[in-house]
């Protein structure tokens, strides 16, 4: 079996199993209690804060643990929306296809008053810093553009996109999940002021993430209750969950460059093989990709069926296609890059993990070129393309 | 949990009666405007009897396993009843398909219906 899901899931290292596994059985005290198993799991809780500060050059005050990436966005959003409606600014920035932690979010605020723009995201899948610094106005009280696309893994040029922010004094956040622990991530060299992040997405477990918040930055709870994490998320700690993360996260940024490398080399063999199936694209920017991102249109097929077909022959994947959205409508980020609805309709992503071979990569490309020519061997759009009744896009 | 049945599998996996009929005297194609699917079906009708039925499909699993089932249970019955499927008909032999992919059989029932509109009309 090749899984090359990487960007929905990962499955947790051996030593994040470890770590969890053994603060479950041997530190299992409740880190608000004063007595010795108590302030064990608080000095475990503690030392996990530091370790996630460190991977992205923040304070371990800075950190707050949450629930996963939902829930660090929903707060970072929710915060400084309410903020910004004690200030009287409504206006929040924010890019055409983030993940719907964010965008849902964003539409509940449209709901109550806030004024939402949403910039392009172009055909490589870039935000344009010149074009932030045009939809800034007198009340905006947020940006919120996130890292790097979790389905067509484009790298946005978040340097630039915080220094603009920094310039016209508006607080920064970043939905960093897809990011964190696969690219360098510096809060200060980035000028970010809040970033999300989720454990399973680097090799942790699920149900566990955190949120960034620079010093100085007011938060608002999502959880009321006790005082933990310093009275912005009540609820006892997940502590297996949390030393897990840490443990993932260490080992994610030690292993960072060696990991990319592996990544690239295989990533761009992929999108190499790929391009020769006819009438195909890769979506998004080839290079200002993440490491492990592969997401390609292929015209004439439905998604769906494709990676049924590909999962027959042991490969797992995922697809925008409408059919798997359980919403009849394609991909909002492959609408986004402005391709049409049937082509959408014939998307793959492949994210790679770092035990892929390069022999595993071959096989990936012969798959799904055999599958691809297989499904358009009984297509009617295909057909269609094919006798000229219809232009190919792509 | 499997998304789809056996039989939805088997059929996805294995499609009948999957192509063209160059001589075909009955075309249909349809469309679902929001998913995007389309299917094709081409009747060869003889003595009122539908002799050879074949179809193209671009869509899912489950769009794909439901053109499959529909021509098979019309393939060799008269007219008559060839007109008389549902989609419904098509789902119960499918074992069931997810209440999300319904749709994908009402496309297949449309497909033959509006091959057999087609086939009367050349008729006439
Ligand atoms: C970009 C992005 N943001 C947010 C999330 C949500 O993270 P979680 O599953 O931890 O809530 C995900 C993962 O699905 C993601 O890819």
């Amino acid at each position: 079996m090749i899984y090359a899901d990487n960007a929905a899931t990962t499955k947790m290292s051996e030593a994040a199993v470890h770590t969890m596994i053994s603060v479950i059985n041997e530190n299992y005290g409740n880190p608000s209690s004063l007595y010795s198993i108590g302030q064990q799991a608080k000095e475990t809780l503690e030392e996990a804060r530091k370790t996630v500060a460190e991977a992205i050059g923040a304070e371990p005050r800075e950190i707050l643990f949450t629930s996963g990436g939902s829930e660090a966005d929903n707060q970072a959003i929710r915060s400084m929306a309410e903020e910004g409606k004690k200030k009287g600014k409504t206006h929040i920035i924010s890019s055409a296809f983030e993940h719907h932690a964010v965008l849902h979010t964003l539409e509940k605020l449209k709901k109550e008053g806030f004024e939402i723009t949403l910039l392009d995201v172009h055909e490589d899948g870039l935000v344009r810093p010149e074009e932030l610094e045009q939809a800034i106005r007198e009340d905006t009280c947020l940006v919120t553009i996130m890292y790097a696309n979790n389905e067509i893994g484009t790298i946005q040029p978040i340097r630039e996109i915080g220094a603009v922010c920094r310039k016209h004094g508006i607080p920064f956040h970043t939905d960093a999940v897809q990011a964190v622990g696969h690219i360098p991530v510096d809060v200060n060299e980035d000028s970010i002021d809040l970033l999300s992040a989720s454990a399973h997405k680097f090799h942790g477990p699920k149900g566990v993430g955190f949120l960034y918040a620079r010093k100085g930055v007011r938060l608002t709870n999502l959880i009321e209750g006790g005082a933990q994490e310093r009275g912005k998320r009540a609820g006892t700690e997940n502590v297996p969950g949390i030393a897990a993360m840490a443990t993932a996260l260490k080992d994610a940024v030690a292993n960072m460059d060696r990991n990319a490398a592996l990544l690239t080399a295989n990533r761009d063999r992929l999108i190499e093989g790929l391009t020769k199936i006819p009438h195909s694209a890769l979506n998004g920017d080839a290079k200002r990709r993440l490491p492990g991102n592969v997401n390609f249109c292929f015209e004439g097929i439905e998604g769906e069926s494709l990676l049924l077909l590909l999962d027959d022959k042991g490969i797992e994947a995922s697809s925008g296609s409408a059919c798997t959205s359980g919403s009849l409508d394609p991909s909002h980020v492959l609408l986004a890059i402005g391709r049409v609805h049937d082509v959408a309709h014939g998307s793959l992503r492949l994210s790679i993990g770092e035990d892929l071979s390069r022999e595993d990569a071959d096989y990936i490309i012969r798959s799904v070129s055999e599958v691809v020519e297989y499904l358009r061997s009984f297509s009617p759009i295909w057909r269609d393309l094919e006798v000229g009744k219809k232009e190919h896009i792509l | 949990m499997a998304l789809y049945s056996e039989k939805v599998m088997e059929h996805f996996r294995n499609p009948r009666n999957v192509g063209v009929i160059e001589d075909a005297n009955g075309i249909g194609e349809v469309g679902n405007a929001k998913c995007g699917d389309i299917m094709k079906m081409y009747l060869k009708i003889e003595d009122d009897v539908i002799q050879d039925v074949k179809f193209e499909t671009f869509g899912c699993g489950s769009a794909i396993a439901s053109s499959s089932m529909a021509t098979e249970l019309i393939k060799g019955k008269p007219v008559s009843e060839a007109e008389k499927l549902t989609n419904q008909a098509v789902a119960e032999a499918l074992d069931g398909l997810p209440a999300y992919k319904m749709h994908c059989s009402v496309l297949a029932e449309e497909a033959i219906h509006a091959a057999l509109e087609d086939y009367r009309s050349r008729q006439k």
